[in-house]
């Protein structure tokens, strides 16, 4: 058997160089498809590689609690908030916290109005206290961090990302400058380190100010709604922590026994663990629509396989006078279509590799493409298994042509 | 001879097709034997059952009535897998337009049947080389067919046909499509194989190339119409005793002009 295999395999090697033009052609679709895939995948993987570092800066030992409104409450117009009030209860009744922030965005999600001399520009604009920058592990580049102080005063101060000082036009070193945030004044008291793009995105555009200024600014809503964040003083008491915050906040929204949170408390694993779910979903769509060009790619090549067989009639004749059975024959061509298919995977994969590079260059943000050995590993699979199903059907055809008439064939 | 000597056997072998409702009977009833060391042409007109004789001993067709025997095998009872193999055993094929594998080199072309033997390729292109040495193409095996002449190609057709040492060469129109010179020179290739004890059997409608064997078998409406043994005709190079009024001819062939026919 191997050797049979090894035969059939030498010869088709010899007919896919001989019409090596047409041998690229047909398997063009392979090509394509192959290609296609692996560009997609290698960004995609590029992209859940620097995000999945990124969330591991986060630590492992924050926490993160926001309100959470299930779809049908939302229609009804009942929307679940977190509070003040909820933030400062946790902190009070629950050990093992060293430190606790609420986070303050505005309600509408739009991003403020920001402006110095003439400039004007856009920008996300929160409230945090002053643990914010521990819980984050992110700190002022230059100037002072937000205090205590700060916030109880409601100061209109801030920190602003790189991105912001660039986008007004400040002066190289802004701190103690004076500019506008949603029609009021803010000084500058410091810069923040720069955290870099993400999904071609910049971080950096960002103020941040004391959480009980950004709340005087947006108002005395009642719909005030905030994200606490949190870090456990002990990894190995996180789950407990987490457990104790949920007890307190059911019993202090009133929920009963029955009845959902309507709050989230998430790790940082979690939110990294949302993100690959949408990788995942966006690979196995990927998939999906290369399956169909695979498809399409597996009729060229059997196309072509049936008017190769029909070309080489005679030499099917001149083989079986000397000998060959069906099966030899059989194989030769399997083995010929599986092989096209193959070394069209292969030129594919290359393809794809450069696509997926280049693409990941050209795109300003974006991280270096990376492709990961299974996507090969099922890049192959494909290609042969096209291969075999697509081939089986033009060498059948080719088995079982009579001598006679296939030695008559002119 | 005793029967038990005979390579081929006909028992009342008949072919018949079917062509829309007609019965065409290719081959009725036929009986034959051919022994060993025979040196035979099948001649008649075209649609007198040649081919279809040629392709029943060459097990590429199978009788429709009768018994065929080859080798003392009974051929009428085969599966197409047991047919491949005898075909690749017993029978060498030598055609008139050459059939060479296109794409495949001289030394290549030889090796194929052995291909179908699971022989490995160093001894594959031992016995290949061998046996084009022996019908003097043995510095031409890398030369595609296309690279050859019609007199080489069919050496190596008849060396690809020898390899496996079958135990007939079977032949259709060999010089078909070669020039007078080139069919004497592949006729004094047949003779010395026939002389070296190699049993030949061909096809050919030429009353020339029929004269070189030692038994002709005229058919006639799918029956054999003739079937007598005759003095062999000696080629040129043939070292044995020739018969005047032959070597007359073979002077006269041999006379050095141009050829008589292109």
């Amino acid at each position: 058997m191997m050797f049979t295999l090894w035969e059939s395999f030498r010869s088709a090697m010899e007919s896919i160089r001989a019409h090596g033009f047409r041998s690229v052609l047909t398997s063009l679709g392979i090509i394509i498809g192959v290609m296609s895939v692996i560009a997609v995948v290698s960004i995609v993987q590029g992209l859940s590689q620097t995000v999945n570092a990124q969330f591991e800066g986060l630590g492992s030992n924050t926490l993160t609690i926001r309100s959470y409104t299930p779809f049908k409450k939302a229609l009804q117009g009942q929307f679940a908030r977190l509070t003040n009030e909820d933030m400062e209860l946790i902190a009070r009744r629950v050990d093992g916290i060293s430190h606790i922030t609420p986070v303050l965005f505005s309600q509408s999600g739009a991003q403020g109005r920001i402006s110095f001399r003439a400039q004007e520009s856009f920008a996300q604009v929160f409230g945090v206290g002053s643990d914010w920058m521990e819980v984050n592990g992110s700190f002022p580049e230059t100037g002072r961090p937000l205090t205590r102080e700060d916030d109880q005063r409601r100061r209109l101060v801030c920190l602003v990302g790189v991105d912001v000082i660039e986008n007004l036009e400040l002066p190289e070193d802004p701190i103690g400058e004076y500019f506008r945030v949603n029609n009021e004044w803010c000084r500058i008291i410091g810069v923040m380190e720069e955290r870099g793009e993400l999904f071609g995105f910049s971080q950096d555009d960002y103020v941040m100010m004391p959480y009980g200024t950004a709340r005087r600014m947006q108002g005395a809503s009642r719909t005030l709604d905030i994200q606490v964040q949190l870090m456990v003083e002990n990894m190995e008491r996180r789950d407990e922590v987490k457990a104790r915050i949920r007890r307190l906040l059911r019993q202090e929204h009133g929920l009963k026994a029955g009845e959902a949170d309507d709050f989230r408390i998430q790790t940082s694993e979690q939110l990294t663990e949302s993100f690959n779910a949408i990788i995942s979903t966006i690979t196995a769509a990927v998939g999906g629509i290369v399956g169909v060009s695979l498809l399409v790619g597996g009729i060229g090549i059997m196309n072509i396989m049936l008017v190769s067989v029909t070309e080489r009639t005679r030499e099917i004749g001149i083989l079986k006078a000397l000998g060959a059975t069906r099966s030899d024959i059989l194989l030769q061509f399997l083995i010929e279509a599986v092989l096209l298919c193959l070394v069209g995977g292969l030129i594919g994969i290359a393809l794809g590799y450069a696509v997926g590079a280049l693409a990941a260059t050209l795109m300003p943000g974006f991280p270096p493409a990376f492709v990961p050995t299974w996507a090969i590993l099922l890049s192959f699979g494909f290609s042969a298994g096209v291969g075999v199903i697509f081939g089986i059907i033009p060498a059948a055809k080719a088995a079982r042509l009579d001598p006679i008439d296939a030695l008559r064939y002119e | 001879m005793s029967t038990s000597d005979s390579v081929i056997r006909f028992r009342d072998v008949a072919r018949r097709y079917v062509m829309g409702d007609q019965v065409v009977n290719a081959l009725d009833g036929v009986d034959l034997d051919i022994y060993r060391n025979e040196y035979v042409a099948i001649i008649g007109a075209s649609g007198s059952g040649k081919s279809t004789m040629m392709n029943i001993i060459g097990c590429l067709d199978r009788p429709t009535e009768g018994d065929y025997f080859l080798e003392g095998q009974n051929v009428s009872e085969m599966d197409e897998a047991e047919l491949s193999r005898v075909r690749n055993r017993e029978i060498g094929f030598v055609f008139q337009s050459f059939n060479l594998l296109p794409r495949a080199s001289a030394l290549k072309n030889v090796q194929q049947p052995m291909v179908y033997r699971r022989m490995r390729r160093g001894e594959r292109e031992a016995r290949a080389a061998r046996a084009l040495e022996r019908v003097g193409m043995g510095d031409r095996m890398g030369h595609l067919p296309n690279e050859l002449s019609g007199g080489q190609r069919q050496r190596v057709a008849i060396s690809r046909a020898l390899v496996g040492e079958p135990s007939i060469l079977l032949a259709d129109e060999p010089t078909g499509n070669l020039d007078s010179k080139t069919t004497r020179e592949i006729m004094q290739l047949f003779d010395e194989l026939h002389n070296e004890g190699q049993t030949i059997i061909m096809v050919t409608h030429e009353p020339d190339v029929a004269a070189h064997c030692n038994r002709v078998i005229r058919l006639e409406d799918g029956r054999v119409a003739e079937d007598r043994y005759q003095e062999k005709r000696r080629g040129t190079a043939d070292r044995e005793t020739v018969p005047p009024a032959a070597a007359g001819d073979d002077a006269a062939d041999d006379a050095p002009g141009p050829e008589p026919e292109p």
